[in-house]
């Protein structure tokens, strides 16, 4: 009798331990064996102690692809393991203010100066740049195309009170939107206005279903268009620079943070070479690329 | 419809080339689930035959706590796991935040009460008769709750399918606790999220059916073994 549930216990044993797969290298590419194998330069800076470095970052940077490519360089380069925590801008920075992170790439300006200047970041650089668009379907029910700026695209939809489809989510495009609703004098509110709480290409899907419109940055748009009915509408308007930057998080202010491991980080991203891997990203898929490299430039944001 | 049968194209492709990040994605879940499974499992079972059997002040409350516990949110354990794990947090110290390890603690608190609440309402349908019957024949502590035991193994196998399905299908803990980091904590069903914002949504209905497939062959091969002796 007893033997049935031993067996039982057998299956369900052998399915975790079947799993454990002698220490499952953390990718494909691993650091250290890429290295040893094909590398004959020794990594810049082996990591001395803690080799994970938490990167709180944006979710466009991970649903674009651009961190795809920029991490296995960056763990094959430096031997450390990056664990990317890609969610809104909002909540990467609220870890870098309680020391929940090491390094944080995310691009709302405004808002991340507020966390240099608590102490929580240091070293706040300039890594590159894309845009915002408006996006919304063919038919454009508030004729928003043509308008001159970002404010008269967005009075028209207000006054039209065609949908829009926010993010809602305290991320940084959902800053940004309310930052352009309140420069046109805009409380959005009402059945037009409606909060997704999700992230760029959740959004992206809800606004092309229901034919809204919405503020999106130009890499998550390109990355998912295939699926979508939707157009850019407004374009190339100067309120609409989406600018990225990476900060390290402070560890004078968190001690248990990996000083070494998120300046390491922070100085891949405007590394030349890096810098030059970001132009071309997504040159081949789209004929166009997805962001543009900034590192060095004067930072006026 | 065309999306269905890519996907499932796109699955056939997938478990035939064996993609190795796929393969190691699903290794990982069976590992984390599994392990998840046997800790709510050992400590599960004695605690719902304890609350069976037991009788003390205030046994109704745990009884509807466990029973309300059946329906957890895994975003609520999510967070409550990692308000425990964060660097900063009472048990910063270990290191554990976004590793497998922190995902299989959340999972094991998804599935404890699965696993007890189950496993208690197996004993409580047996005869009260049995009980005396057992005692009268002069059985000692450990062969009256071994006999107990062997009497409700079926029902303690309908937790371990329970409790193994509420922890592979959930995601809210796993993305929480364990942040989806490629190659390290990624599993199916933080994976399928993350296909599904990349737009990529054949990727993500292959992992489904990768996922499906999956739970549905541990879960035959419990239910072989539960129905073998059927008296229905």
């Amino acid at each position: 009798m007893k033997k049935y549930l031993i067996f039982a216990l057998c299956v369900l044993a052998t399915a975790a331990l079947f799993g454990c797969t002698p220490k499952a290298q953390p990718q494909s590419n691993s650091p250290t064996e890429e290295s040893s194998s094909k590398e004959p330069v020794p990594p810049v800076s082996a990591p001395a102690g803690n080799k994970d470095v938490i990167l709180a970052t944006t979710t466009s940077t991970q649903d674009s692809g651009l961190l795809d490519v920029l991490i296995p360089l960056f763990e094959q380069k430096t031997g450390y393991r990056v664990k990317t925590v890609a969610v809104g801008t909002g909540q990467a920075l609220a870890m870098g203010e309680r020391g929940e992170a090491d390094v944080l790439l995310v691009h709302a300006p405004e808002a991340e100066k507020k966390v240099v200047v608590s102490g929580a970041a240091i070293n706040r650089r300039l890594v590159m740049h894309n845009d915002f668009i408006i996006v919304g379907p063919k038919e454009d029910p508030a004729k928003i195309k043509g308008s001159r700026s970002t404010v008269e695209a967005f009075q028209k939809i207000a006054k039209a009170k065609a949908l829009f489809i926010s993010r809602g989510d305290d991320s940084g495009t959902n800053k940004k939107e309310l930052e352009l609703w309140k420069a046109a004098q805009i409380e959005p509110k009402g059945s037009w206005y409606q909060e997704s709480g999700t992230g760029m290409g959740q959004t992206l899907t809800i606004a092309s279903e229901k034919g809204g419109y919405t503020l999106t940055d130009r890499a998550t748009y390109l990355a998912l268009k295939k699926n979508l009915s939707l157009v850019i509408l407004l374009e190339g308007d100067k309120s609409l620079l989406n600018v990225y930057h990476v900060m390290q998080v402070n560890p004078e202010k968190f001690p248990r943070v990996n000083a070494a491991g998120g300046k390491a980080f922070a100085d891949f991203m405007v590394d030349p070479e890096t810098q030059k891997v970001i132009a071309s990203f997504g040159k081949d898929k789209f004929g166009e690329p997805l962001f543009f490299p900034d590192a060095g430039k004067p930072d006026i944001y | 419809m065309d999306l269905v049968v890519q996907g499932l194209v796109k699955a056939f492709r997938l478990l035939l080339s064996g993609d190795p990040e796929v393969l190691e994605i699903t290794l990982l879940t069976l590992r984390v689930s599994g392990l998840a499974t046997l800790i709510s499992l050992f400590l599960g079972v004695p605690l719902g035959l304890y609350l069976a059997v037991a009788r003390f002040r205030g046994r109704e409350l745990v009884v509807g706590a466990v029973n309300t516990g059946m329906g957890l949110p895994p975003t609520v354990v999510g967070l409550w796991v990692s308000i425990l794990l964060w660097r900063n947090g009472p048990l910063g110290m270990l290191g554990l935040m976004y590793t497998p390890t922190a995902i299989v603690i959340a999972q094991a608190v998804i599935a404890l009460p699965v696993v007890t609440g189950l496993t208690m309402a197996a004993v409580q349908q047996l005869s009260p008769k049995l009980r005396l019957q057992v005692l009268a024949l002069g059985a000692s502590p450990l062969q009256f709750w071994w006999i107990i035991l062997r009497e409700v193994r079926f029902g303690i196998l309908a937790a371990v399918m329970a409790g193994l399905g509420s922890v592979i299908s959930e995601v809210g803990a796993s993305m929480a606790v364990g942040g989806n980091v490629r190659g390290y904590t990624r599993v199916l069903t933080t994976a399928i999220v993350l296909e599904v914002s990349k737009g990529n949504f054949d990727m993500a209905l292959a992992l489904g059916f990768v996922l499906m497939v999956l739970t549905y062959s541990i879960t035959y091969a419990l239910t072989i073994v539960q129905q073998r002796r059927r008296r229905w």
